[in-house]
């Protein structure tokens, strides 16, 4: 094959997204290209879209599995709205992801796999290829099939371990299509397949064989080169929500110089956190895979009983399990992380799906005048910052506090900078002395109202804890009335004082726009696209973001007073705007809400925000 | 371990005794029970400040509040839940779980066979006075089938649970079974359970003086207990009777009472009780020996030493330490796929 003369076009962001069946190995294939980008210097953000079933039938739409990666010169905030490019494996994966995809833009298909048969399987009712809804879009009909089997035939495979290749032919197109090197590529196969000679061999040639395919067809007469970035210097890995969930714990225990215990029960999305942390014992981390939700999160209770630092983790439908054994952790004012994964609800509602509904069951979903703290991370990456500050929030300030992501954090993924240990905040935990005659269950720290941690095993303070309303000081039972009060209104301001170690809300923008965008949560790098392409085109418009719920930063109402119009964005019906106009009645908050079980796309931000500008 | 140190001060069952009142109603068999515990707890070669109580909800889960040792008085049905966070995080505690058959055995049950199960080195207590009292006398998963209670006033028509048979078939290595009323049964059984390593099961028959008065009469009461109980002990031949002369034979694959020296029945024929066996057959079929046809068995039924979940845990634990060359923070953020620009 010859080959032919090729124009290099420079681009400052690409969106690319790999489709195919829950078998054809695209989260693989996904993790790889970004991997490579990773190596390049480029920043990217990625999330993965699982179907609900493990393997759905075969060529179905409910089987396609899919993995969207968003690389770029600039910083990368999201995993990007809409595809430059599209990999669709089979018919149903290009059915699945035809509105995702940007006019005009590549669609590289197996056209093996595009026969009437699986037309009809996909739901199409026409030939897609011959119909004209493709007219405008650049198609590269390639016979990925045919020719993986044809580059494998002379090694002695089975046809289905052949077939398995497919993903790295469509690679090595998109290698060849952003002048990736193959190198990088190539140590990863030799890793993944350590065992396995064969198939390294097998999947590096049809990584080559796709890559020389690209280089020779006529239709791609365009490579990309995207510029590495030049702001971000240093040391970086590519991390998920989960996984920066696990490890941010695990930082704040060692900080503390404490063992972690993670009681947890299995439920998507959050399942990775308790895989990730089950790898940890070298690390003094212990995992109970408890019998369900109810038990994990008693047996983190009664870890944190014994001194350690105690957490669990789940989604939706186990935040609600565990609901009155948080207000056990409120009663005997323990520390505790829970870790909420948030999903589609209620009930199963849409399992692998991002939603923000459960911010009111973490607020007041329990029996009885029950605070805790309420946070949430914003990045997939900052999940580690949020993960350690509600430890070391919980080990201070011996408080339950709630740790909220969502599915679109969890399963995706950014560039860290790794951080260096030295440089994160101190934990003091507030131990009590062994044998100190003065010690009383529940007398309080005087400024945070944190009561002293006395665990089994030390000397001259035995004493009982539990569910029952204790007497103030002494924690004996108490059913006295005005005793109750005084300690309903002790748990409360010892959570409202926590605002004393949180940060101030910060204003992105300017401080007197027209209309402050607001959020909280996982919706941070959506808004925050949104309003920077609103501001670069001079539109009068700032964003203020969420992390800590409760207690608000304490400048949240002089943040507020500055403007004439706030908007608040979130994934459900309005909880959060509800809950400001409960804790900040004076402002009109108006709202715009999503709940599809979909993050945010920046477009239709962008639409909202300046029909909002546009209105009187 | 404690156990390991001999440095130990010497502790006397004062040393448990609470000064603050004790709540149960006068003539409950939780005294005596408790009573029990504290004369135990001494022999045990453990420090004081390393005993936890854990406790659910209901009459018997107040208990902890009426030892003087570290306590936890949890949630109704959890106390097997966290007391296994306790143990887990801390394997170094003598841990015991106080429940009831309301606690246990129905909101509970999840977390019971899953402790026993797991074989987690924690002693169960369960005060199964076959009835909810705290809420005031409503039917329990162990009250017999036909009783008529406050929500059974046409008499219950559920079986009964026989809690050492749902025990056994969880995979219990350790059951006992013992009467409120017997001190020395009582101390036995649970000193084998404390020095059982993994989770030991230990039932008590208990009076409720309000709401199920005399419920264990049948079995307790002196002139009947001799003729209508069995207490088993390892190594010894199972005979029972105010005379000693019944014992228990194995007739096919089921147990049967003979009277010794009657229908050519000799003492060679009766059964000698092996606790230690890992075999369950024969300690599923004593547990779930019942009135009138059989004897109630007491003492303790099963005592299998197999390895303990705290064990194998700490093994691992050993081993992952040893093995990874990665044991901070900065080690482990800095290794595998990183990038730099």
């Amino acid at each position: 094959m010859k080959k032919k003369s090729t124009k290099v076009v420079q681009l400052e962001e690409v969106v690319v997204k790999f489709a195919g069946d829950s078998g054809d190995g695209m989260q693989l294939t996904g993790s790889q290209f970004s991997d490579t980008s990773a190596v390049a210097g480029h920043d990217l953000a990625t999330f993965p879209d699982y179907p609900a079933e493990i393997r759905a039938p075969q060529g179905t739409v409910a089987g396609v599995s899919g993995f969207q990666v968003h690389i770029g010169h600039k910083d990368v905030h999201t995993s990007g709205d809409l595809a430059d490019v599209l990999v669709a494996m089979n018919p149903a994966a290009l059915m699945a992801n035809m509105r995702w995809v940007k006019p005009g833009a590549t669609i590289i298909i197996d056209i093996d796999n595009f026969d009437n048969k699986s037309y009809k399987k996909a739901g199409y009712t026409e030939d897609p290829l011959g119909d004209g809804s493709l007219e405008g879009y650049n198609v590269v009909k390639a016979p990925i099939t045919a020719l993986t089997r044809a580059t494998l035939a002379d090694m002695d495979l089975n046809i289905k371990t052949v077939d398995k290749t497919k993903n790295q032919f469509a690679l090595g197109l998109l290698y060849w299509l952003f002048n990736r090197e193959l190198d990088v590529a190539f140590d990863f196969l030799a890793k993944k397949f350590k065992d396995k000679p064969d198939l390294i061999i097998a999947n590096q040639k049809v990584l080559k064989a796709g890559y020389h395919y690209a280089e020779t067809i006529e239709a791609l007469e365009t490579t990309y080169y995207i510029p590495p970035t030049s702001d971000k210097k240093g040391k970086f890995r590519n991390i998920t929500g989960n996984q920066a969930v696990a490890w941010g714990l695990m930082a704040a225990a060692e900080k503390a110089n404490l063992d972690l215990f993670l009681g947890s029960y299995p439920i998507t999305p959050a399942s990775e956190i308790l895989q990730e942390l089950s790898k940890r014992k070298h690390m003094r981390v212990k995992t109970f895979q408890a019998e369900d939700e109810i038990a994990g999160i008693c047996s983190a209770i009664g870890a944190s009983y014994t001194g350690v630092l105690a957490a669990t983790s789940t989604s939706g439908p186990g935040l609600a399990l565990k609901g009155e054994a948080i207000g056990l952790a409120v009663m005997t004012e323990l520390p505790l992380v829970i870790v909420n994964v948030q999903r589609g609800g209620p009930a199963t509602g849409l399992p692998t799906k991002p939603e923000q509904s459960d911010l009111m069951q973490a607020l007041y979903g329990r029996n009885g005048e029950s605070p805790v703290v309420v946070m949430a991370a914003s990045s997939p990456a900052n999940c580690f910052d949020y993960a350690f500050m509600a430890s070391k929030i919980a080990l201070e300030r011996m408080v339950p506090v709630i740790l909220l992501t969502d599915g679109y954090l969890a399963n995706g993924s950014e560039l860290w900078p790794v951080p260096a240990m030295k440089d994160l905040p101190e934990i003091k935990v507030p131990f009590a002395t062994p044998n100190d005659p003065d010690y009383q269950p529940y007398k309080r720290d005087p400024k945070t109202l944190a009561r002293q941690w006395a665990i089994p095993g030390m000397e001259g303070l035995r004493h009982r804890v539990g569910g029952l309303e204790k007497a103030d000081i002494t924690g004996e039972v108490s059913h006295n009335a005005i005793n109750h009060e005084k300690m309903s209104h002790y748990r409360e301001e010892k959570v409202q004082r926590v605002a004393d170690m949180i940060p101030e809300l910060t204003v992105y923008g300017d401080p007197e726009a027209d209309l402050l965008v607001v959020g909280w949560g996982g919706t941070h790098g959506a808004i925050l696209s949104a309003v920077e392409d609103l501001q670069d085109d001079g539109k009068s418009i700032a964003m203020t973001h969420f992390n800590y719920i409760k207690p608000l930063p304490k400048n949240t109402a002089e943040v507020f007073s500055k403007y004439k119009k706030i908007v608040v964005c979130e994934n459900n019906l309005g909880q959060f705007a509800n809950y400001l106009r409960s804790q900040h009645p004076q402002f009109n908050y108006i709202q715009f809400n999503k709940i599809q079980g979909l993050p945010f796309m920046v477009f239709e931000l962008k639409e909202k925000f300046i029909q909002i500008l546009q209105e009187n | 371990m404690a156990t390991d140190n001999l440095n130990i001060p010497e502790i006397t069952k004062k040393d448990f005794q609470v000064d603050n009142e004790i709540k149960w109603c006068a003539g409950c068999g939780s005294f005596a029970i408790l009573n029990s515990v504290i004369n135990v707890l001494p022999k045990l070669g453990v420090k004081k400040e390393d005993v936890c109580f854990v406790s659910g909800i209901g009459c018997s889960s107040r208990f902890p509040y009426y030892i003087k040792t570290y306590g936890f008085h949890g949630l109704h049905g959890r106390a097997a839940a966290i007391a296994s966070g306790v143990k887990v995080a801390n394997p170094n505690l003598n841990v015991w779980q106080i429940t009831g058959d309301g606690d246990c055995m129905a909101i509970g049950g999840n977390h019971f066979i899953h402790l026993l199960r797991r074989n987690i080195n924690i002693n169960i207590l369960l005060l199964n006075n076959k009835i909810y009292g705290l809420t005031k006398g409503q039917y329990s998963p162990t009250t017999p089938k036909g009783s008529k209670t406050k929500t059974s006033p046409d008499g219950t028509i559920e079986e009964a649970f026989k809690p050492g048979e749902l025990a056994i078939g969880a995979g219990a290595h350790f059951f006992a079974r013992v009467t409120d009323t017997d001190q020395k049964l009582m101390q036995d059984a649970f000193y084998q359970g404390a020095m059982h390593k993994g989770a030991s099961f230990t039932e008590i028959l208990e009076n409720c003086v309000i709401f199920n008065n005399a419920a264990h009469a049948d079995i307790t009461e002196k002139d009947l207990k001799d003729d209508h109980t069995i207490y088993l002990q390892h190594g010894e031949k199972m005979i029972f009777g105010s005379e000693r002369d019944k014992g228990l034979v194995l007739d096919g694959l089921k147990l049967k009472v003979v009277k010794i020296g009657e229908d050519g029945y000799t003492m060679e024929d009766v059964l000698v009780h092996d606790a230690t066996c890992e075999d369950t057959t024969l300690h599923y079929m004593l547990a779930r020996m019942a009135r009138p046809e059989f004897p109630l068995a007491l003492g303790v039924i099963r005592n299998y030493q197999g390895t303990s979940y705290d064990e194998l845990l700490q093994a691992q634990f050993d081993d992952a330490r040893k093995n990874s060359p990665i044991k901070t923070m900065d080690q482990l953020m800095n290794s595998g796929a990183v990038f730099e620009n």
